[in-house]
């Protein structure tokens, strides 16, 4: 007899072989529980079948190496037993899909063998679907249900799971439809695999699909055969192909059954956990702690007052809906903590209807939504005001606590802290899009385990030695978590871990603290997931002091809206009544703006009585209002530049530039030089999300900035229009601007070329010219460049490259020039109208649309000027920095805070945007930060990716703005 | 400019009564260049720790999106100033700094903002380069000094290969480790004595060591020959790969890692490759030259005396790796270890070790070029080449690095 099992990051598998032929397989969830539950399973082996004493054993999965390591069982790694058992029972396969719960794996068994795997930076997996089920509350088998149902899908990105989860939040809250969501959601999980995975080889032929999500998904199956243009099979027995090539494998050995399901039902791991101090020692200390908490409390269901006078704030956020209405001594009179389930419309429907019939006498003074939703639940109910959710959650915490100095919301998606100094925020730090191990996360998990989220925490309470699970994101965490699951943490251990890893993220990802003390004296701790007394215990022994948790935590949102709108009350609210509201309907409809090239979807909300909400641009255009700054917009006049340069034709032959990373800047250099040569010059299109997918088969390295990602597009479409060359050198060096030590050129745009030479096959088909020039020695640059050119070309004199160089040399100047004068017009502008300047600093290529999503246009929509930093950095001298300074882009940043720290104008600001994956701005950034903070300036930093979720970075630079005063 | 006024100097009054605490990369090579340092007078802790608490004080400290190798070191250090075992007032530090255009450079920096947000900004920082980027009275480095450092380096390289080609085959376990303890030892009292490091004297005792090698009994098993590759720091550090080679060779492997010597070379010729590239003066042409060849003399006595005995795999000259990379690679490509590591990887491949791990700091900017960008290349030369990218950060998991290694391994099988 053999038996194979196969111990995965969420379930267990067991095959027992007799001879050649399957006679027991059994599959279920382990629960982290491996030990019990694999001793469990081989102990109904030996039921089933008495007269087997002995077997051959061999295990597999990545949560099974400890296990065997130990045990002495022998052990084969996952993908080989695949192999094995595809081998022996679909001979002729040429590729394998398979996805696990949290593992991703192609198999390429045709022509030379390759395995691929997924990187530790990736989601679309198992566990990705069911989170994202969760999300829309729903089971992951409704998911593919009603997946099959959908209409469109919608590009959702595919990366990473949190991601995802932004994106996929942004569409519920526009209100997207949940079958055409779960159909993207599916769609992503596969343009995931095949970026991650194929890396630019072709999945062709017989493929075959296994693993859990593959087997009960079909529409999964359907979207990988519709994006591959295959026919693929899932065979019968598809989960247990792993178990079946473990026991086929020949590496097992023969146990004595009976000793050894003993063995594995004694076994603790030898290994040993990192591990935490326990939250609480004793049930003494515990109910010290529950009871100091309660003091901290707002009378909730108080009564209203004889006028029936109240107040409403709505908190639409990311999971979740919060309702409150006051009465005029600022006491809840009725509240409501709700799950989203991806429509806040109808609930908060509900929820005043509820409101009125309770109180007859209700007279609503004013109301106030603020969150993700609050644009849309405003229009909806006609409130009164709406307000960025960081000023909704400061006028809270001052209720609690006046002198508050500091404050930490951790919700379901977001963490938010902020700094109070002199009665107003001075600080914000929002988690990006990678660190949002949140709330939900804590749901999900439990979930997964098994488990109520409630009793989930209580688990970890008394747990002797919580697991250290570090301080990244969700993803991450799921493989922490898989780590200690290996090393026998127990659940307690596990869940008190994960409550401090959400302090820990919390404090030192988003926050970044190195002295918990520096933080403040009086610190509000808000949010949902502090209501979890597991997190708030973990919080206070982090950071070594007591804080204050408001009974309402969960509702500071909303709680903080209606003071606000107290605080701003008229007469009447103008919020829908009760016979508005009965007869509320709400209408969502899908178009496509064609205002520009960026073709936003937008999402057309209908309300009774006309009422119209658009939601999914990325411009004021569809809503045919512009603010007065629109026209002031740099990046605008940037691009207008760029575009001058027309394609032309030239005697010498066609040369195509892909507009990306540092040609964004280069290209009048170029473009005059070639020009000047007798060469016709074209470039790539704009970029675009189709673009991008155009060329994501190639990308080699999947955590690389999204501006590189972008070139493989960009050079797909060149080649489409067929240039007798394509023309993109490497540089270690750009132009020495004399604001820094060196002039360098990050390592990924100095040589980018190589890895596109390297792996977009489809470049064989032209010449490609990427070799390393040095413009920044302008008298050997002739010489050199002639020896290039003449590589690819004949007949080129260095004469003729010298002329063409000394235009494309002064043209640069001109351009660069150019930027400068309008830079300095649109701050004399701004300066004279008594307006806001927004330094929107990056590099040359955050002018791409499809790389700065539009958050140029954003600034301007919140009625502030944008200028870049380059356009100011030449007005500083060069002067010492705290790091070395030696990148020529990053220079310019430098200088561009410095110029704003010095401006002594407080309506000069600087928002950093930072390129997820950029390794040199984890340097840039604080040494920008610190600048301007020596200025007595706030730092506010945006990072991006193929995130297109602008909503939180609208919550940023409205809170900045609110911070300095402005706009609003 | 980098802020020069405010540094604080390590002075020559220093130099007597202070400790340099020194981070640890490459153990065998470190541990000889310490001994040549304190046989000069100074007074060089290198630091061993290990362990969750130095990746803690990492993150503490430095931005977390900064590269794993700058978040240990520094880690390291704050660690060490907090163990309470040194006098903080009699305490500096040490750090290597390349002065290439990768975020390598800027470490130095990163640790100058680490003391301060700690309030220790008056401990002095020493960068250790040869470029010219920083200097302190009571930090020179003179010739003599030179000399035997790059002698320890060229002995560290020999020792490291011999261990990794023995230890897989002896019969007493412990004894290449022994062996290489041991010539630590000697070395560094005859670098007190002032001898072993001209070239002559090199090339002796390459032959002495290459010998004391061979002579360990061993038989013949049946192994797995893989190389490594990476990011200078985490292709050695064992605090940075989770103690990759261990974990080889306790997966049956003999273990082949590229010296550090051929770097040091490569540093030195790319001023060379600049001047041809972009063109350059003549003078820094003709040091740079003399030094590429002191340091060529060294590699190829090495390569001399490890051939003398065919059970070892000697490593191949640069001019070797150079010409491999120029298939694949331009040998602009310069910054971190650059075209370089594509170089080792087809070199390892071509001299038998076909599996080869491709280590890297998570996000590491060069390795998306040199290393995961050149994978697919490397295998059009070589269909044979088995290789495995593999990420190393403060969170990403040794269970999920080591799985894709057996995964690497059991297709080699």
């Amino acid at each position: 007899m053999k038996i194979g099992l196969d111990v995965g990051s969420t379930t267990l598998k067991c095959v027992v072989y007799k001879g050649n032929d399957p006679i027991f397989q059994e599959y279920e969830r382990h629960f982290s529980q491996i030990a019990e539950k694999a001793s469990d399973m081989l102990s109904r082996v030996m039921e089933r079948f008495p007269e087997a004493g002995r077997a051959a054993l061999c295990v597999s999965g990545s949560a099974g190496m400890g296990l065997a390591e130990d045990l002495g069982i022998p052990f084969v790694q996952e993908v080989f037993a695949t192999r094995a058992a595809v081998q022996r029972y679909l001979p002729g396969s040429d590729v394998v899909i398979e996805l696990g719960g949290e593992d991703a794996k192609i198999l390429f068994l045709s022509g030379s063998v390759e395995v691929r795997m997924n990187g530790s930076c990736a989601g679309g997996t198992g566990a990705f679907i069911d989170q994202m089920a969760t999300l829309l509350d729903i089971t992951p088998t409704e998911l593919n249900d009603i997946a099959g149902e959908s209409k469109r899908t919608y590009s959702i990105a595919s990366r990473c799971g949190v991601f995802a989860k932004s994106d996929i939040q942004a569409l519920l809250n526009q209100g997207a439809q949940k079958d055409d969501i779960a159909a993207s959601i599916l769609s992503a999980v596969v343009n995931q695999t095949i970026a991650g995975l194929a890396q630019g080889r072709e999945i062709t032929g017989k493929v075959v699909y296994l693993g859990g999500p593959l087997t009960f998904f079909s529409q999964l199956r359907e979207a990988f055969d519709q994006i591959l243009g295959v026919q693929g099979v899932c065979p019968k027995g598809s989960l247990y192909y792993v178990a079946a090539g473990a026991a086929l494998s020949g590496q097992g050995e023969e146990f004595d059954l009976a000793e050894i399901t003993g063995k594995i039902r004694n076994y603790s791991s030898s290994h040993h956990y990192q591990s935490g101090e326990a939250l609480f020692r004793s049930e003494e200390e515990y109910r010290e702690f529950v009871e100091r908490h309660k003091k901290d409390s707002v009378p909730i269901n108080a009564p209203l007052g004889e006028d029936g006078t109240a107040y409403v704030g709505i908190d639409a956020g990311s999971t979740t809906v919060k309702a409150v209405a006051i009465n005029e001594k600022g006491e809840i009179v009725r509240s409501r903590y709700l799950p989203n389930n991806g429509n806040p419309v109808p609930l908060v429907r509900d929820f005043l209807l509820d409101l009125y019939q309770r109180f007859p006498q209700i007279k609503i003074k004013a109301a106030a939504s603020t969150g993700y939703g609050e644009e849309i639940i405003k229009h909806a109910f006609r409130l009164d005001f709406g307000l960025v959710e960081t000023m909704a959650h400061f006028t809270a915490a001052k209720r609690f606590l006046p002198e508050v100095d500091f404050i930490i919301d951790i919700g379901g998606q977001d963490i938010k802290c902020f700094k109070i100094k002199n009665g107003a925020i001075d600080n914000i730090f929002l988690n990006e899009a990678c660190s949002s191990g949140c709330g939900s996360f804590l749901q999900t998990f439990a979930g997964a385990l098994g488990y109520e989220m409630a009793d989930f925490a209580k688990q970890g309470l008394f747990a002797e030695s919580p697991v250290d699970l570090g301080s990244r994101c969700t993803v991450f965490m799921n493989s922490s978590v898989k780590q200690a699951q290996k090393d026998g943490a127990s659940l307690g251990s596990i869940s008190a871990g994960l409550s401090m890893s959400v302090v820990k993220n919390a404090l030192y990802k988003v926050i970044r603290v190195t002295d918990a003390r520096a933080l403040g004296k009086h610190i509000v701790v808000q949010g949902g997931t502090f209501l979890n007394d597991a997190v708030l215990r973990a919080f206070e022994k982090e950071i070594g002091q007591n804080v204050t948790r408001p009974s309402a935590a969960g509702l500071m949102g909303a709680y903080g809206a209606a003071l606000f709108a107290q605080q701003r009350a008229g007469e009447r609210s103008t919020i829908l009544g009760p016979e508005e509201l009965e007869n509320f309907s709400h209408d969502v409809k899908s178009i496509n703006c064609n205002g520009c090239q960026n073709h936003c979807r937008l999402t057309v909300n209908t309300f009774a009585g006309g009422a119209r909400y658009i939601a999914g641009n990325r411009c004021d255009k569809p809503l045919q209002k512009r603010s007065q700054t629109a026209k002031y917009n740099l990046y605008d006049y940037k691009k207008q530049l760029l575009a001058a340069y027309k394609p032309c034709k030239g005697p010498r032959g066609t040369i195509g530039i892909p507009m990306g990373l540092n040609l964004f800047e280069l290209y009048p250099f170029w473009h005059t030089l070639l020009v000047g040569l007798g060469f016709g010059v074209i470039t790539s299109p704009e970029s675009d999300r189709q673009l991008y997918l155009k060329g994501q088969h190639t990308i080699p390295s999947d955590t690389v900035c999204y501006p590189a990602k972008l070139m493989h597009g960009h050079i797909e479409a060149l080649l489409e229009q067929k240039p007798d060359a394509i023309f993109y050198p490497c540089m270690s060096y750009n132009f020495d601007e004399h604001l820094g030590d060196n002039h360098y050129n990050c390592p990924v745009v100095a040589y980018y070329p190589e890895v596109l030479d390297a792996n977009v096959t489809a470049l064989g088909e032209t010449k490609f010219i990427y070799d390393y020039v040095g413009p920044h020695r302008r008298k050997d640059f002739p010489k050199k460049l002639t020896g290039v050119l003449n590589k690819y070309f004949s007949g080129i004199t260095e004469k003729e490259v010298k002329a063409a160089a000394d235009a494309a040399y002064a043209e640069y100047a001109a351009h660069m020039r150019r930027i400068r004068q309008k830079g300095q017009e649109y701050m004399a502008y701004a300066k004279e109208n008594g307006l806001p300047v927004v330094v929107l600093a990056g590099r040359p290529y955050h002018l791409d649309s499809e790389i700065n999503h539009g958050i140029d246009k954003l600034i301007c929509e919140c009625g502030a000027v944008v200028v870049t930093e380059d356009s100011i950095s030449g007005q500083v001298e060069k002067f010492p920095t705290k790091v070395l300074n030696q990148w020529t882009y990053h220079a310019r940043l430098y200088a561009a805070a410095r110029y704003v720290a010095q401006s002594g104008d407080p309506r000069v600001n600087l928002v950093q945007l930072v390129s997820f994956g950029c390794g040199v701005d984890a340097i840039t950034g604080d040494e920008v930060r610190s600048i301007l903070e020596d200025g007595g300036r706030i730092y506010t930093q945006i990072k991006i990716d193929e995130i297109t979720n602008l909503g939180a970075v609208r919550i940023r630079l409205r809170s900045l703005f609110a911070a300095l005063g402005l706009g609003e | 400019m980098a802020d020069d006024t405010s540094r604080v100097e390590f002075t020559r009054e220093m130099k007597d009564t202070y400790t340099i605490l020194t981070p640890n990369m490459a153990p065998i090579h470190f541990e000889l260049i310490k001994n040549v340092f304190n046989s000069f007078g100074y007074h060089l802790d290198l630091l061993t720790t290990t362990g969750r608490e130095v990746v803690d004080e990492g993150l503490k400290y430095v931005h977390n999106d900064t590269c794993y190798p700058a978040l240990l070191s520094i880690g390291q250090l704050m660690h060490a100033l907090h163990s309470g075992k040194y006098d903080l007032n009699k305490v500096a530090l040490i750090m290597t700094q390349t002065g290439g255009g990768c975020r390598a450079s800027n470490y130095i920096h990163l640790l100058r903002k680490a003391l301060k947000k700690d309030g220790l900004e008056h401990i002095p920082v020493i960068s250790l380069n040869l470029s010219g980027l920083e200097s302190n009275s009571g930090f020179k480095l003179t010739l003599p000094m030179l000399r035997r450092a790059i002698a320890a380096l060229t002995y560290g390289d020999l020792l490291m290969l011999l261990k990794n080609q023995t230890k897989p085959y002896e019969l007493t376990p412990g004894e290449s480790d022994g062996l290489v303890a041991e010539w630590i030892q000697k070395l560094t009292g005859l670098f007190e004595a002032g001898k072993a490091f001209t070239q002559r004297e090199v090339r002796a005792y390459f032959e002495q060591i290459t010998g004391s090698f061979a002579a360990i009994k061993t038989e013949k098993r049946e192994k797995l020959k893989v190389g490594i590759v990476g990011e200078i720091y985490v292709k050695y550090s064992a605090l940075a790969n989770n103690g990759l080679e261990e974990f080889l060779f306790r997966q049956g492997c003999e273990v082949m890692v590229p010296g550090i010597m051929g770097f040091m070379i490569f540093k030195v010729d790319n001023r060379l490759q600049d001047i041809e590239l972009y063109g350059g003066s003549a003078a820094k042409k003709q040091l740079c030259t003399a030094l590429k060849w002191y340091f060529t003399k060294f590699e190829a006595d090495l390569i001399a005396a490890v051939k003398k005995y065919p059970q070892f795999t000697p490593p191949a000259p640069y001019s070797h790796l150079k010409a491999l990379a120029g298939d694949v690679i331009g040998h602009g490509c310069k910054m971190g270890e650059g075209w370089l590591l594509t170089a080792e990887m087809m070199e390892l491949v071509e001299s038998g070790y076909e599996n080869v791990v491709c280590t890297q700091p998570f996000g590491c900017l060069p390795n998306h070029i040199v290393g995961k960008g050149m994978i697919r290349k490397v295998k059009n030369v070589y269909p044979e080449a088995n290789i495995v990218p593999i990420d190393y950060d403060p969170s990403a998991t040794q269970v999920n690095q080591e799985n894709r290694i057996k995964l690497m391994l059991s297709v080699a099988t």
